[in-house]
């Protein structure tokens, strides 16, 4: 037994070809380290957030050290968030309807304008895509007083449907640039063999393009849902009835203690609710909404 | 904005396997059949009426607003430029013009000299490579609002994290106010935004970085090259592009910051964190100035819109990078 662990312990050749030079091997492990810490940093206040949100009432009130719950797991700060204004479940039916509906209006309107864009030759052509790309010159914020007047005028203040729209038409742009690209990418041939088949432009649209362009929808959802999941001014000015607003603006009402005290439990809560989707859907399409940001910094 | 020559590579970007043949090709054959001119516009048309309706129309009506005096309730009365007159002299304005401008000068700094280690650093081959980049870029994909309020949480002097865990690690006696006199709250809110956005901004220069021939790397560092050599004489003047575009989104984003100072310093302390937009949306939805508001609006979009077209001088002397 001791003569083999000696024998184990004595130092063992080291393979003759390419050895790491110590200094390097040092440096690789300090990297580490420090990526490893760094992460450590960007990562902690979600999770200690997410933590916290399962802790009863009055340990969610209390400072979050340590983060996880220690008087036993619950949901109380859900039930808490529960009572104000339509309730958790309302307001996120709220948030989920105008964030699919800005999904799927965005993807519609950009994928015929993408298809028009990219496979017709029309006089002002070149004008109209452009008139639509310096949508993005002007902040949004800057026409939002005409925008609630107008709205009101046409009965779409407090609606979703109406804060809808206006999402939509803040995603034009970009998805309407990605799209066109999309559909530039596909060979006319593919097309042209559909029609000779006897399909019509709208069923050869729907059939075979969409399959091919899906890469470029899934980038323009998920900028889509993003974008209007997490939209603030816009939906606390243009949602003024208490019912319709989305999570964030409630959220803000909760943090302002316009029920009572700031409830810090609900706010724990609200947070965790409001960042799953987010970071879900990233997860699982990352490739695709990288792809949008380098197309969003190529141009 | 787009040129001929972004708008190929961007398609190329999106299938590899298209070659230039297949484009010549295509852009050969894009046919104009009879009526096409009625049918495109019949595909572009839903996308041309947001735009008109959601765009057009309230951006005419901002600077027709501007000209009056526009309260809520009642009938507007045209006053010229007699709102813009009064901001020039206005003080509550002029002064969150200047905080803003301020915030952003500090906040880009702040967000570049973390950020641009970062893409450095996660430009490194490595097992844990993808593992460093997801995770500096998940708090980018949190929604501004959401971080906001969980910092709220996490600066809270009695409730929250940081005061209590320095109290414990004995580094100050009693709680820290961290919204409650103006250095600190400026301090923590940028140190949030850089939480926020580092990620995100790391992630678009490491675009820029990855653009950059391996080749020409290589043969410097043949030649005798030290580290900060590349980096000063290859790297910095190569990413120029990419450098000037994400600064420039930096920047505008930064103008247009509202959430942060709404939902954690509540524009306080004694207002001395109202941004440009925080004022626009207090004259006109909280006092109801619609006109008024709009006028600062339209300062605001001259500032942005300047800023674009500086941007776009900027991005087209340079030779285009590929």
């Amino acid at each position: 037994m001791n003569d083999e662990s000696a024998v184990n312990d004595a130092p063992r050749p080291r393979p003759p070809k390419n050895p790491v030079p110590l200094g390097r091997r040092f440096n690789t492990v300090f990297a580490g380290g420090v990526g490893i810490m760094l992460a450590a940093l960007f990562l902690a206040p979600m999770l200690w957030v997410a933590l916290s949100s399962f802790k009863p009432k009055e340990e969610a009130a209390q400072p979050p050290l340590p983060p996880w719950p220690t008087s036993g797991v619950s949901l109380d700060t859900y039930r808490e968030l529960n009572t104000f204004g339509n309730g958790l479940l309302g307001h996120s039916v709220n948030s989920f309807a105008v964030s699919i509906g800005t999904v799927l209006l965005t993807v519609a309107v950009s994928t015929l304008a993408g298809y028009g864009f990219s496979r017709f030759h029309f006089k002002g052509k070149n004008l109209l895509f452009m008139m639509i790309m310096l949508t993005m010159m002007v902040p949004f914020q800057s026409i939002l007083t005409p925008l609630f007047l107008l709205l009101t005028k046409v009965g779409l203040q407090n609606s979703l449907f109406g804060l809808a729209l206006v999402y939509t038409t803040l995603q034009l742009p970009f998805s309407v640039f990605m799209m066109r690209n999309s559909f530039d990418a596909v060979p006319m041939d593919i097309e042209e063999a559909a029609r000779i088949d006897g399909c019509t432009t709208l069923s050869m649209l729907r059939h075979i393009m969409l399959n091919l362009t899906l890469p470029g929808i899934a980038t323009v959802s998920i900028f889509a849902f993003l974008t209007s999941w997490n939209e603030f001014l816009g939906a606390l000015v243009l949602l003024t009835n208490t019912e319709y607003q989305t999570l964030p603006v409630i959220m803000a009402m909760v943090r302002y203690g316009k029920y009572g005290g700031i409830n810090w439990g609900a706010v724990q809560a609200g947070v965790t609710v409001m960042m799953i989707p987010c970071l879900i859907l990233f997860l699982l399409l990352q490739r695709y909404y990288v792809r949008g940001l380098t197309a969003g910094a190529v141009k | 904005m787009s040129t001929h020559g972004t708008d190929q590579s961007a398609a190329i970007d999106l299938d590899p396997t298209a070659t230039s043949a297949d484009m010549r090709d295509r852009l050969k054959r894009k046919y104009p059949p009879p009526k096409s001119q009625w049918i495109a516009l019949a595909f572009i048309a839903p996308a041309l009426i947001l735009v008109i309706a959601f765009f057009l129309i309230p951006l005419v009506m901002a600077i027709w607003m501007s000209l009056h005096n526009w309260p809520l309730m009642g009938s507007p009365k045209f006053t010229g430029l007699t709102n813009y007159v009064r901001l020039a002299s206005d003080k509550a304005f002029l002064n969150a013009l200047l905080f803003t401008g301020k915030y952003t000068v500090v906040v880009t700094i702040a967000i570049f000299v973390v950020a641009f280690p970062l893409a450095l650093f996660v430009d490194r081959k490595s097992r844990l490579t993808g593992f460093f980049r997801t995770s500096y870029f998940l708090p980018s994909v949190v929604g501004f609002a959401t971080s906001c309020l969980l910092w709220v949480w996490l600066l809270s002097p009695d409730n929250g994290l940081f005061s209590v865990a320095l109290q414990r690690l004995g580094w100050v006696d009693k709680p820290v106010q961290f919204i409650g006199n103006f250095d600190l709250a400026f301090a923590s809110i940028i140190v949030m935004v850089v939480w926020r956005m580092a990620g995100f901004t790391m992630l678009l220069l490491l675009t820029g970085i990855q653009a950059i021939p391996h080749d020409i790397q290589e043969a410097a560092r043949i030649d005798g090259a030290t580290a900060w050599q590349r980096f000063r004489l290859i790297t910095l003047p190569l990413m120029k592009r990419t450098l000037a575009l994400t600064m420039v989104m930096s920047i505008a984003g930064s103008i247009l910051a509202f959430d942060q100072f709404y939902i954690i310093t509540l524009g306080g302390p004694r207002r001395q964190t109202m941004t440009a937009v925080y004022q626009i949306y207090n004259t006109s939805f909280i006092s109801f100035k619609l006109g008024y508001g709009a006028a600062m609006s339209i300062i605001l979009m001259l500032i942005l819109v300047a800023l674009t077209v500086l941007q776009l001088y900027v991005l087209r002397s340079k030779e285009p990078s590929k």
